[in-house]
């Protein structure tokens, strides 16, 4: 797809034009590791939680464990884990599914601590209300402590979309073709860095934006009637 | 007279080193209305708690309706009891909590019709008739559509004895319903559960700093210290002639002011 062919390279504005359609291209890339990434982070957030809240010390700690190592180890020596490691034991997985699954283990650590976060800003006395009403525990989760919890964590997923989407351009260095390596790969060939490099930028900016706006408006449609959130 | 529908058989309670109940024996009869008062960290919200199922046992038997509440299996080979066990026992127990503990997200009517609902399979119209039924006997049958932060304390208040109400228990737990309010609000508190000691013939237990109130809604007023019943009796025996000289000494203080 990098072909080049129909590059204007005659000034700026040319080559900005003519390379808007691949750079698009290289940001759908991007937003669909950002997507997937942040649904593989929700889904083992809230299992990674769970575990941590465990009773048992033997489930509890290696959770603990695992959560801390995901979130010390930089995200680069994680994706070269998977990239260059796994393959060892026959397990080669695409470059996108295994840049996608690298961001979803490091955010699910972070998406872990809101989950629990948001959850023990519940008032116990929610719970223990629930408790008398003798709901039953998944109904006094669902019904009560969920709800409650929701609005509290919302956004503060919201920043950490945001923050997935900044690491995608990481998935460069295996070969994703993600926006800002098409960038590069652009400037290699037309010796024009600045050009995509500010239209990377500029489209960043914009999505960035976009995220942040639809949180909020996600945000304000939640229904929190009285949830005390401080 | 004696039919013990709660029985604590030496009880106690221990949070690591802390030793809030010990060697608790108390009994309450069917229909009883009691009410304990003792000093702050005495043990008397435990002793409630331990009732609701929030806080087991360290030691000795909790009786409720002459079953074990945390204990399960044949008599002899007792074994912690499971989560089905307590729900079971729950179905007879309901608290009204110092801090209302309403849901914020439900409205009034929803705070009232959840439980019933869930746990006791009542139809949606069922459950609304009987809220209803219930706001009117609180004084707030025009307030089922508000959200909890719209009410003022007392009436919050009200609405969670109306909650705890709509799964019919038999025994009632109050731990200082009155203490988060502001003065002018206590008085129509009280004057609800006035009418249910009064009408019903529920078990009522209660935890209060109010004396005055103590006295005139209970048959039996227990005075604990430390963790055990040190005294008590009828409220017009243990408040103008009390043996004891610890009760004397927490009569005096909380009269005082
Ligand atoms: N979960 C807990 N962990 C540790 N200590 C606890 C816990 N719950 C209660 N306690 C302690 O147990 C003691 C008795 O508590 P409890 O709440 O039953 O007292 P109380 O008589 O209701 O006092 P108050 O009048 O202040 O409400 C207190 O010293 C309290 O600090
Ligand atoms: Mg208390």
């Amino acid at each position: 797809m990098l072909f080049g062919f129909e590059w204007d390279t005659t000034n700026g504005w040319t080559l900005a034009v003519s390379i808007l359609p691949i750079l698009l291209l290289g940001l759908w890339v991007t937003l669909k590791a950002t997507v997937l990434g942040f649904a593989i982070a929700m889904v083992l957030g809230l299992v990674l939680a769970a575990l941590k809240a465990a009773p048992s010390r033997l489930v509890s700690w290696p959770a603990r464990a695992v959560s801390e190592f995901l979130r010390d180890t930089p995200l680069l020596i994680q994706l070269f884990f998977l990239y260059y490691v796994l393959p060892e034991f026959g397990l080669v997985l695409p470059a996108f599914l295994t840049g996608a699954i690298a961001l979803g283990l490091q955010y699910s650590a972070y998406l872990s601590e809101v989950y629990r976060a948001g959850i023990e800003a519940v008032p116990r006395g929610q719970t223990e209300a629930a408790v008398a009403l003798n709901l039953t525990p998944a109904r006094r989760f669902s019904r009560i402590v969920v709800p409650q919890a929701i609005p509290r964590i919302v956004p503060a997923m919201g920043n950490y979309l945001v923050s997935i989407m900044k690491d995608v351009p990481v998935l460069s260095v295996v070969t994703v073709l993600e926006m800002l390596n098409v960038a590069t790969i652009i400037g290699d060939r037309t010796f024009n860095y600045l050009v995509p490099l500010t239209m990377v930028g500029g489209l960043y900016l914009i999505m960035t934006l976009l995220a942040a706006q639809g949180v909020r408006l996600l945000d304000r449609a939640l229904p929190k009637t009285g949830i005390p959130l401080k | 007279m004696t039919d013990p529908i709660i029985k604590f058989e030496n009880v106690a309670k221990r949070f690591g080193d802390i030793r809030v109940l010990e060697g608790l024996d108390f009994t309450v009869n069917r229909g009883e209305k009691v009410t304990i008062i003792g000093p702050s960290g005495s043990g008397k919200s435990t002793i409630l708690r331990i009732l609701m199922t929030l806080e087991d046992v360290s030691d000795g038997i909790v009786w409720v309706d002459g079953t074990p509440l945390w204990h399960e299996g044949a008599a002899g080979a007792l074994k912690p009891a499971g989560e089905a066990h307590l729900h079971k026992m729950r179905t007879k127990l309901g608290m009204v909590f110092q801090s209302f503990n309403l849901f914020p997200h439900m409205s009034i009517l929803r705070n009232i019709t959840e439980a019933p609902v869930q746990v006791l399979g009542l139809s949606k119209p069922d459950a609304r008739a009987r809220a209803m039924d219930l706001l009117e006997m609180v004084g707030l049958a025009d307030q089922a559509g508000k959200f909890p932060h719209q009410l003022s304390g007392g009436q919050q208040q009200r609405v969670a004895i109306a909650r705890a109400l709509a799964m019919r228990p038999e025994i009632l737990l109050f731990d200082e319903p009155t203490s988060a309010l502001d003065p002018e609000l206590v008085g129509e508190v009280q004057e609800v559960i006035r009418k249910l000691a009064e009408e019903h013939d529920l078990t009522m237990l209660l935890v209060t700093h109010e004396m005055r109130f103590a006295r005139e809604i209970s048959d039996r007023v227990c005075f604990i210290d430390a963790g055990a019943i040190r005294e008590q009796g009828p409220p017009e025996d243990l408040f103008t002639n009390p043996k004891e000289a610890r009760t004397q000494q927490f009569l005096q203080a909380v009269l005082a002011d």
